[in-house]
């Protein structure tokens, strides 16, 4: 008992903030199971609950992008899309094979994060060579790009494998493809994908907020994170020190796209029909809302962020109308408070050496 | 180590080095000739020929303006030069960038000071040696065997360089939160811990005190004689530069004006009118 003490001391605070998120997670876990077990939960929440841990990562992985690396990405919505389109197809192939619902689950998520971390480094190699705001232009574009794509794209599979038809004049129909009688159409252009197996479950969603919070706190605490963060806080310098600018921005880049596509392979996982509409531009700027609010490079306010402005909008449903006025003016209190000096010196106060003890020492 | 000097056995040291005797037997660890750089019609630095020892600690001085920064510039390739060459330990550096300059061993501190002021002291140390860490970004996600010994033996570095300057204790702190004197310093233990064999210095005892100047002077020295480096440094503190700098170059607009050890450099009519203007009647 005495040397575990002992190692908490030693401990660095950046550590113990560490420990502390994964505790977080795990009590709110235990707890929401806990009431679920009760039965204290009502369908419109049981029904939050995989979605939240969806967006929980993507504000997580969208942190390291915008707030470790200091890049501004307004397409964090389209690598979510490209992970639940790759997901659900490859778990709807999988099915077709009939392979268990876990290696389905786990696969579609693989996959999912594969193909989202190759579209991260189609993105990635030509834009983060550049200096400036590129990124955030390019990834505007390639959240619609993406969303066009997905809208033309016939997807199905049979005992002959994948088929897999572009429809870029509009004339194609899924009839084109020539699947066998026993083929499953799996995307289908404009109407996206209908008949998909929920296998998505609320375990597997913490799982995975669980990986990516490691991902990304142990990539951070790392050689590489401190390469990325110098790399944010002053890039002549980073390279004057032998830092390979373009190779960390890189690995940062993909990473986040990667840990974007997981989350939307479960996200896709987690409904019967799915739509490419759903991952636009506006739902890149709500992640990009959590992770602002949260606070830039801040994983835990990340985590609180998300799980409290998903949760507003349904807790405000009986405003009816006033709805979004009430989330938007929550979301301006929130902004001007957490940027008043005295309430940071209070909040520094309650929260001794929050900053790495940085300020007092 | 010590080889003897003997005649005719070494590259011949062209006759207008200022290389200190010690280092007469070695190769120099920088050699740049006729070196330039134009900014559209301006000639920013012009046949800039400059020699540097193993282990010499050398002075660029010059009024404002003259183009001081803008070497430290060619030298690590934050500009490509226009015109020109330069040798690092022998070796061309031509079309090389910042990135690959630092890894031949040219490391540099800032005028203005760059760093990364959101990390930690001893995480701003740690950058500086990311080089000589070997582990890749998996291995950090997955923490293995390898991250904790590497994570360790660095640990144990950057206290060891912080204490060259006795900033161990400051080791948690932000970096931004540092005195101005103590960024300073931090910034030279920054580019120590890239294990240069150069070490260009731009400005290091701007700001400080006469006090603060002096420590900095013993400093510089102890790190030449610790490490067995070169060190360039840009000064505009004459007690410092003609303290310590064992050959120092003189630049005016670009061109270098005179060459020498601090007592031909005072005793130089060409130094003394780009510092005072020239003389009425003379």
């Amino acid at each position: 008992m005495k040397q575990i003490s002992a190692y908490f001391k030693q401990m660095k605070t950046v550590t113990k903030i560490d420990y502390a998120t994964y505790a977080g997670v795990v009590l709110a876990f235990a707890i929401v199971l806990a009431f679920q077990s009760a039965g204290l939960l009502n369908r419109s929440i049981t029904g939050m609950l995989v979605p939240i841990c969806c967006y929980v990562c993507m504000a997580v992985s969208l942190n390291l992008t915008v707030g470790i690396l200091g890049e501004l990405s307004l397409g964090h919505a389209g690598f979510m899309s490209v992970g639940a389109f790759s997901g659900v197809v490859a778990s709807m192939s999988l099915g077709f094979t009939g392979a268990g619902d876990v290696v389905r689950l786990v696969l579609a998520l693989v996959v999912g994060a594969a193909m989202a971390a190759l579209a991260g480094v189609i993105v990635g190699v030509p834009v983060l060579r550049l200096r400036g705001d590129y990124l955030a232009i390019v990834t505007l574009a390639f959240g619609e790009i993406i969303k066009e794509l997905l809208n033309s794209l016939l997807v199905g599979f049979d005992e002959n494998g994948l088929h897999i038809l572009f429809n870029y004049d509009g004339s194609r129909v899924v009839s084109d493809l020539g699947l066998t009688e026993n083929g499953v159409e799996i995307i289908k252009g404009a109407q996206g994908v209908a008949g998909n197996q929920r296998l998505a479950t609320f375990t597997v969603g913490f799982v995975l907020v669980m990986i990516t919070l490691v991902v990304v706190l142990n990539l951070v605490r790392s050689r590489t994170g401190r390469a990325v963060m110098a790399i944010r806080d002053n890039r002549l310098a980073a390279e004057s020190v032998g830092i390979n600018v373009t190779k960390y921005k890189l690995i940062a880049f993909v990473v986040s796209a990667a840990l974007a596509g997981a989350a939307g392979a479960l996200y896709g996982l987690n409904l019967s029909s799915l739509s490419s509409t759903t991952f636009d531009f506006n739902a890149s700027i709500l992640i990009l809302v959590y992770v602002v609010l949260g606070g830039l490079g801040n994983i835990w306010g990340s985590v609180v962020a998300t799980i409290v402005l998903y949760v507003l909008p349904e807790a405000l449903r009986e405003f009816d109308n006033l709805r979004m006025l009430v989330y938007a003016i929550v979301l301006i209190l929130v902004m001007l408070a957490t940027h008043n000096q005295r309430l940071r010196a209070l909040l520094g106060r309650l929260i001794p050496k929050r900053k790495g003890a940085a300020a007092h020492g | 180590m010590a080889k003897k000097f003997e005649k005719g056995k070494m590259v011949p040291v062209p006759s207008r080095s200022i290389i200190p005797e010690r280092d007469l037997d070695k190769s120099p660890i920088l050699e740049c000739s006729h070196l330039g750089i134009d900014f559209g019609g301006l000639r920013a630095v012009d046949d800039f020929n400059l020699t540097i020892g193993r282990t010499e600690i050398a002075g660029l001085i010059g009024p404002n303006g003259a183009g001081k920064t803008t070497v430290f510039n060619l030298l690590t390739k934050v500009y490509q030069p226009t015109r020109g060459t330069i040798l690092l330990d022998g070796i061309d550096t031509a079309g090389k960038t910042t990135t690959q300059i630092n890894r031949m061993g040219i490391a540099r501190t800032f005028q203005n000071i760059r760093l990364f002021s959101d990390l930690s002291v001893e995480d701003n140390v740690k950058v500086g040696l990311h080089n000589q860490e070997r582990y890749s970004a998996l291995t950090g996600v997955l923490r293995l065997p390898k991250y904790w010994r590497q994570e360790k033996a660095a640990h144990e570095r950057a206290l060891e360089l912080l204490s060259l300057f006795e900033m161990q204790d400051l080791a948690d702190h932000k970096a931004g939160s540092l005195p101005y004197g103590a960024q300073r310093r931090l910034e030279i233990v920054r580019a120590l811990a890239t294990n240069p064999s150069l070490l260009l210095l731009d400005e290091p005892a701007a700001g400080m005190n006469p006090s603060e100047t002096a420590e900095l002077m013993e400093n510089i020295v102890k790190i030449r004689d610790t490490f067995q480096i070169a060190i360039l440094l840009i000064e505009h503190d004459m007690n410092l530069v003609m303290g310590i700098c064992e050959g120092i170059c003189v630049l005016n607009f670009g061109r270098v004006i005179a060459k020498g050890t601090s007592e031909e450099i005072q005793a130089s009519p060409a130094v003394i009118e780009a510092y005072l203007g020239k003389g009425r009647g003379s």
